[in-house]
């Protein structure tokens, strides 16, 4: 990924538009001539990058959204609130994509609203289309507070400030459910998935690693817009999300490992089948990588090092989606599937749309604190914006403990 | 969610023993729905052919959807598209489908199949010919055969009749009914000449219906968001409180030492954001 920088901000907006107009025609071919028509989808593979990618890496990334608001209004680890607004604001535009990613997916888009008076409760794709549904509507109105507040709406703000613990408690629960959801999902084929992903703690590993890509994220982002806008977040609160996420790493790898071994699958991981090389590939590269990053305080003090092991964390993050959403089922179907360009066109239209609503979000909205309005990275004053008082009783320990539990040295 | 087979749901058996690979099932099934296809090209299935013939040696493998007593494919669908009838087949109702293909996914023997190519695709299976079922008649393939090998009845009746069949020729069948057990049971069954696994079929499935899988995790959930609900708010609650005594003794001391009015403030979430 190349940095966004200023005088190359025109170059950038040509790409867009271009990615756009092909994004736009391709739609038009998509909703006339049918799916076949664009991708490479077929009866051996009927989820391809749309689902792989769109729908479970989509909604993985934005996990930041959960992860973050848990953390300041139910932890009150008030270090990180300055962090809440850009969360939620990816979260929010995330579930927006993912939700349009899948217009593009299902076969009758029209129809979308029938789970919600069609019931199948056996379903997981029940489940999950429930939470999405009532997700996206609490991130609304958690976002609507920064909308409210550019309009100059008091009233409206209050109601909305009003209602924001019960939103964040119901946001935590309903993305549980549904991150770990979308590994339940794959339950029901253990025939067909390879067993390097096929475990039945799918479900867990699926809401750790999101919990570890929503963190990666608010890294990534923050040092992107520092580069397009000159606005980013300090140091010491990127510093600490890097060892939360350092922690997070270690206990997903250590279920990881823990859940391979007892189900004897040491030998196939490493014998460098088509199989344990994607696995090594997502194993080693985008996870004990980045983790023995991070725990080097000087990595995790150093901007650049930082967002280098956020973008390891979230390519191995999409890694082990698309395999187990891909890879893990190429050899019991009997076949390789592969991206059509149209359909990997399509996915690189609304990653573009996301780029341009974030930006548009962080010019318009008051995302990231004012008074850090600087070019470049890593120059950055710290100065904790919040009572100190609080961090020093109730904050610190939560993560404290969360750190010490996999022995990282504290910055 | 453990369903039993009912004795009296409708069921076919194929007995690839006495199969000839005549296709006349293949092509019965084609002339019912009106699909365009060859009998003798049907060797894989389509959304244009619901059961398709393979050569396996010397053996005629013939694929369909297996009708299961607890279909993968009906309980995964989010708005209940497919459903298991009392009758035996398990049926699709399009207007309900959103397309999601799970159902796809989901079943182990790989039989749903879709409209790539149609801007308003659906899924297509064997229906089981629920309606000439409806009538009393039996399927158009067990109708077209002429030799005993696809036959339709009652699942009882077509257990006994595999198992007179197996006992009647011990040397010419391999002792099992696959269809029987595996997943909880289906409602169309094979007998073979040879162990299954080396006629090309998914083999190892087990005795227990994989949506119990699934609803392991699934009758779960509730119980999560209720003792999470409480957690997360429990939380909340300690950690504020923590704040606002913490706060207040701040402020105790800061009165104690200024001899000023300054309140204390009670600080929380919603003075700040
Ligand atoms: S064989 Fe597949 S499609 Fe047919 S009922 Fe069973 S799960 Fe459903
Ligand atoms: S594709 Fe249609 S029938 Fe299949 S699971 Fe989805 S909604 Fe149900
Ligand atoms: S039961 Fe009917 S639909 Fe199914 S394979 Fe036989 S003829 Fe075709």
């Amino acid at each position: 990924m190349t940095a966004l920088e200023r005088p190359r901000m025109s170059f950038w907006k040509a790409v867009f538009l271009a990615i756009v107009a092909v994004g736009l025609v391709l739609c038009y071919v998509r909703f006339t001539k049918g799916l076949g028509a664009v991708t490479n989808l077929s009866d051996k593979f009927p989820w391809g990058l749309w689902v792989g990618f769109d729908l479970l890496c989509g909604v993985g990334l934005a996990a930041g959204g959960f992860v973050i608001t848990a953390t300041v209004y139910i932890f009150h680890i008030e270090r990180l609130r300055p962090v809440v607004r850009a969360t939620i604001l990816t979260a929010f535009l995330g579930y927006i994509l993912v939700v349009s990613a899948l217009m593009f997916d299902i076969g009758r888009p029209w129809a979308m609203w029938h789970p919600l008076v069609m019931w199948n409760p056996h379903s997981v794709m029940f489940e999950v289309s429930w939470c999405v549904t009532l997700y996206t509507t609490v991130l609304f109105l958690e976002f609507s507070g920064m909308i409210f507040e550019k309009l100059k709406w008091p009233r409206a703000m209050k109601v909305q400030h009003a209602i924001t613990l019960p939103c964040v408690v119901a946001g935590v629960l309903l993305s549980t459910l549904h991150q770990s959801s979308l590994g339940t999902v794959y339950l029901i084929v253990p025939g067909k998935l390879h067993a390097l992903w096929y475990t039945q703690t799918l479900p867990i590993l699926f809401w750790i690693s999101s919990v570890a890509a929503g963190l990666a994220m608010l890294i990534f982002e923050s040092r992107l817009s520092s580069k397009a806008f000159g606005r980013q977040l300090e140091m010491p609160i990127l510093s600490e999300a890097g060892r939360v996420l350092a922690a997070v790493l270690g206990v997903y790898g250590a279920l990881r490992v823990y859940d391979l071994g007892t189900r004897g699958m040491f030998g196939q991981a490493l014998d460098f089948s088509y199989e344990s090389r994607m696995f090594l590939l997502e194993f080693v590269g985008g996870l004990l990588v980045p983790f023995v990053m991070l725990l080097f305080p000087k990595v995790r003090a150093n901007a650049k090092w930082l967002y280098g092991a956020a973008v390891l964390t979230i390519l191995g993050f999409v890694t082990n989606r698309l395999n187990v959403s891909i890879t893990g089922f190429e050899g019991a179907q009997g076949g390789t599937y592969l991206p059509s360009v149209s359909e990997t066109l399509i996915t690189v239209f609304f990653v573009a749309l996301g780029f341009g609503a974030f930006a548009l979000g962080v010019r318009h909205l008051n995302i990231y604190p004012e008074n850090e309005e600087k070019h470049g990275a890593g120059t950055k004053t710290a100065k904790p914006e919040v009572g100190s008082a609080i961090e020093a009783t109730a904050a610190a320990p939560v993560v404290r403990e969360m750190a010490t539990a996999v022995r990282i040295p504290t910055a | 969610m453990d369903t039993i087979p009912t004795a009296k749901s409708r069921a076919i058996l194929f007995d690839m023993v006495r199969c000839t690979g005549c296709r006349g099932c293949i092509n019965a099934c084609l002339k019912t729905h009106d699909f365009k296809g060859e009998a003798k090209d049907t060797t894989e299935l389509s959304a244009t052919a619901y059961t398709a013939m393979r050569t396996e040696g010397e053996f005629n493998v013939r694929q369909m959807c297996r009708h299961c007593v607890t279909p993968s494919c009906a309980s995964v669908c989010p708005v209940g598209a497919l459903h298991k009838t009392d009758l035996g087949p398990v049926v699709y109702d399009e207007s309900k489908c959103i397309g999601c293909r799970y159902c796809m996914v989901a079943c182990p023997f790989n039989v749903p199949r879709y409209e790539w190519n149609s801007p308003v695709p659906a899924v297509r299976k064997c229906d089981m010919c629920i309606d000439r079922l409806k009538e009393g008649k039996p399927t158009a393939c067990a109708e077209a055969c002429r030799f005993g090998a696809t036959v339709c009845g009652t699942r009882e009746e077509l257990v006994a009749e595999a198992r007179k069949r197996i006992a009647e020729d011990p040397d010419m069948y391999y002792d099992h009914i696959y269809g029987e057990k595996e997943l909880g049971g289906t409602n169309v069954m094979f007998i073979t000449p040879q162990p299954i696994e080396s006629l090309g079929y998914k083999a190892k499935l087990g005795e227990t219906p994989l949506p119990n899988l699934t609803w392991n995790v699934l009758e779960k959930l509730p119980g999560v968001v209720v003792v999470g609900g409480a957690a997360l708010s429990a939380f909340w609650w300690i950690t504020n409180r923590r704040d606002e005594v913490s706060a207040a003794h701040a402020a105790a001391k800061h009165d104690a030492t200024n001899g000023g009015t300054h309140k204390a403030s009670g600080e929380n979430d919603h003075d700040r954001a």
